[in-house]
């Protein structure tokens, strides 16, 4: 239960550190947080030979909100996010999701970033990003590029970032008005990885009607799901319980749970229904308050 | 591969350090190795169970998942550092110690620097807010009713 051994460097500047990336390239791996890495590095079952540690790079850290859309440093630790009202009451959907997100001790250290870089398929983040049509701002030492959130997710714990790139932003959309959010998960416990989680989000025509839905998973694929196509029969129109169970119906033929000795696929599909519908109708409910 | 070794100065409960220490070595092993400091527990290492909580600057953080390299010009508190120069306990570990909210012991560590973190930042706090807090400390001995308890009475005598 101790890291192989590892060269450490410790990166001054954003430059600096892609430049270590470009000579080291897939033998290193950037130490953001660390909350995924070091575990996988105590088990043995990441042993990078280089550490290029990234945490001291200032300007890779906080939050930038401009007129229509926001942007999260890649090294904005998640207990900055939560703490930030401004920024939890824009995107409802990343506050509501935040406290799933293991435990404070983990919030305090864990990154932004870090966690979409992992791009663990049963995390909530991922998820969120499909459902928020995130952009990822993706530099190396010679350019700099832009992915859109469903082509930034290549597989399990898969990237489509190269061997010399690094993450190092998140563009968000502001949520238009007259929309509604609702994240939830179904864990063992709270804090664990979920066995279901959904990310849903509406919006409202001038009539009360869906223009724009938008709804996707975590913990049930490979990849985070969106599962927006299955909600596309809402659009035009109210919702209705019969509409939302037919969303639900939709989703759970759609996806491909893998199943695990804590809950079989069936079960999580089962999971996925249930919280589609309370997800949607949630969500539906908010945007007509105007929250 | 050569032994990579970084030279760290860091703070730990207010007494400044340096060592020399090799890249892979955890900031868990590192306070009980080499500083003798073994108050901080060490359970699963690999961030589920909260026994080796420190504080890092002042805010919670699993000390099995940061390397010694990293806490390089920063401050670190543990368990050792707890009790006032008199010698008397914070008000927390009297309240786990009237409440009996401990039994082996060694979780306690853990639980009482995320929970003396936690009542800096929050006075008043409910038992469900102390429960959400406590979230990230396992304790296979006392249920935890017993913790929560103590940690209810120590906001209450921190209140004054």
């Amino acid at each position: 239960m101790k890291p192989a051994p590892f060269k450490y460097l410790a990166a001054t500047s954003l430059e600096h550190a892609l430049a270590l990336k470009a000579e080291h390239g897939d033998d290193a791996k950037f130490l953001a947080g660390g909350q995924s890495l070091m575990p996988a590095m105590n088990f043995r079952l990441a042993r990078p030979e280089v550490l290029i540690d990234i945490n001291g790079i200032e300007s890779l850290a906080g939050i930038r909100p401009d007129a229509t859309a926001t942007r999260v440093g890649a090294l904005t630790r998640y207990r900055v996010l939560q703490r930030d009202a401004s920024f939890t009451r824009a995107f409802p959907l990343i506050g509501e999701a935040l406290p799933h997100i293991a435990h404070p001790q983990i919030r305090n250290r864990g990154t932004f970033g870090g966690n979409l870089a992992h791009a663990d398929p049963a995390s909530e983040l991922p998820a969120i990003t499909l459902a928020l049509a995130a952009r990822f701002r993706v530099q190396s030492a010679t350019c700099e590029r832009w992915i859109e959130a469903p082509a930034f997710f290549a597989g399990a714990l898969t990237t489509d970032l190269k061997s010399d790139e690094m993450l190092v932003e998140v563009e968000l959309d502001l949520p238009k008005p007259r929309s509604g959010a609702c994240f939830m998960e179904i864990a063992r416990r709270r804090g664990d990885f979920a066995i279901v989680g959904v990310a849903a989000m509406i919006g409202l025509d001038d009539a009360s009607q869906c223009s724009d839905v938008r709804l996707s998973f975590c913990g049930v694929g490979e990849t985070p799901v969106d599962a927006s196509a299955a909600a596309e029969i809402l659009v035009g129109q109210p919702l209705t319980e019969k509409t939302v169970r037919e969303v639900a119906a939709s989703v759970q033929a759609m996806i491909d749970p893998a199943g695990s000795v804590h809950a079989t696929a069936d079960y999580q599909r089962h999971v996925a229904g249930v919280l589609t519908e309370r997800a949607l109708q949630t969500a539906y409910q908010r945007a007509r308050n105007g929250h | 591969m050569d032994i990579d070794l970084h030279d760290v100065t860091l703070s730990v409960n207010g007494t400044k350090y340096q060592r020399r220490v090799e890249s892979r070595l955890l900031l868990s092993d590192f306070l009980r190795h080499d500083l003798s400091l073994a108050g901080t527990h060490v359970g699963c290492e690999h961030g589920v169970c909260g026994a080796c909580t420190v504080l890092l600057d002042g805010a919670p953080v699993r000390s099995c998942l940061m390397l010694a390299v990293q806490a390089n010009h920063h401050e670190i508190s543990t368990v050792e550092g707890l009790a006032n120069e008199a010698g008397e306990y914070h008000p927390l570990q009297q309240a786990m110690h009237d409440h009996h909210g401990l039994q082996c012991g060694y979780c306690t560590p853990g639980i009482l620097m995320t929970m003396t973190a936690f009542l800096d930042e929050n006075r008043s706090p409910s038992e469900d807010e102390i429960r959400e807090a406590l979230s990230g400390n396992l304790c296979r001995c006392t249920g935890y009713q017993n913790i929560v308890d103590a940690v209810m009475t120590a906001a209450e005598r921190m209140r004054g």
